[in-house]
């Protein structure tokens, strides 16, 4: 089995609130220094078969159609090295 | 003849029983659609409601826009089937790219749920023919993700073909675009937006029932078609 990971961002020009919140509670914990947070979403998948091109082309199309919105979100396909 | 006018139940929908009651005040038959039955019933037009369909999960609407009963409404729309989507409906208009942008979280964190002053800037649409152009109705609002946004060329092009329907007045609940409420495709067959017009439609459940001309409006358009 190998794994695939997506990893979904919202692009730079949207607002993300949900790292804002986050950046803003950094200080109150004790944590200075982070000037930015910007949150978003991983997949992980696991495929049945191997991970060659055609493979990653239809995670491509999957994450294009479906795990990201593009009209806001960027998205990074990458293949997790086996441990 | 009777207008039947489909109301879609999704998992998780919450306003489709208003919905379909604002659609019998307005003197039209509710017709339950459900989310996994391809087929539409023969309903002259079809109400999106809102709610959380399949808990919101992924994305609002994600998820609801690969459901079986979408594929025949997607190409419904295409083919000019009269559709809104009210809320978590609009959401899934966005995500089937039947209107363009989206919707992403309240700018401020929090849900919000209010009555909310909108003016009416399109009257040319299937979903708001029987209200007057610059017309100030109000309606419930209640979401956490109604902040709409595109890209600007993309509000560009609604503002100039005159696709905003709705602006919030007032203050921006939410942090939308240019204080857009609701939008419509380049047909004006179909209509979002995130204010709850299904539940503005008698005087004992709503603050006005300044929404009941939707429902009136593509009744009108049905029967004169």
């Amino acid at each position: 089995m190998a794994r695939v990971v997506v990893d979904v961002m919202l692009k730079p020009e949207i607002l993300d609130p949900q790292g804002q919140a986050v950046q803003r509670a950094l200080p109150r914990l004790g944590f200075d220094g982070v000037s930015d947070v910007r949150q978003g979403k991983r997949f992980e998948l696991e495929l049945a078969g191997p991970v060659d091109e055609a493979a990653l082309d239809r995670v491509r199309e999957m994450a294009r159609t479906f795990l990201a919105n593009t009209v806001i979100e960027d998205f990074e396909v990458r293949v997790e090295e086996e441990r | 003849m009777t207008t039947r006018v489909g109301v879609v139940t999704f998992p998780g929908s919450l306003d489709d029983r208003d919905a379909a009651r604002a659609v019998k005040l307005a003197g039209a038959e509710p017709v339950a659609l459900w989310h996994g039955d391809k087929d539409l019933h023969q309903v002259d037009a079809v109400i999106l409601p809102g709610g959380f369909s399949y808990g919101d999960y992924l994305r609002c609407g994600a998820i609801a826009r690969f459901s079986p009963v979408m594929e025949t409404i997607i190409a419904g729309a295409r083919a000019g089937l009269p559709v809104l989507g009210i809320c978590n409906g609009f959401q899934m208009l966005c995500e089937s790219h039947l209107l363009p942008g989206a919707l992403t979280r309240n700018d401020h964190l929090h849900f919000i749920c209010r009555d909310q002053r909108l003016r009416v800037e399109n009257a040319g649409t299937a979903w708001t023919a029987d209200y007057a152009e610059g017309q100030e109705i109000t309606v419930p609002l209640k979401n956490g993700e109604g902040g709409y946004v595109a890209d600007e060329g993309t509000l560009d092009e609604l503002e100039a073909e005159g696709r905003v329907v709705f602006r919030y007045l007032e203050r921006n609940p939410n942090g939308s675009r240019r204080d857009i409420a609701g939008i419509c495709n380049p047909a004006g067959n179909v209509v979002g937006l995130m204010p709850h017009p299904e539940h503005a439609v008698e005087a004992l459940t709503g603050p006005t029932t300044d929404g009941l001309p939707f429902f009136t409006s593509v009744l009108k358009k049905l029967v004169s078609a």
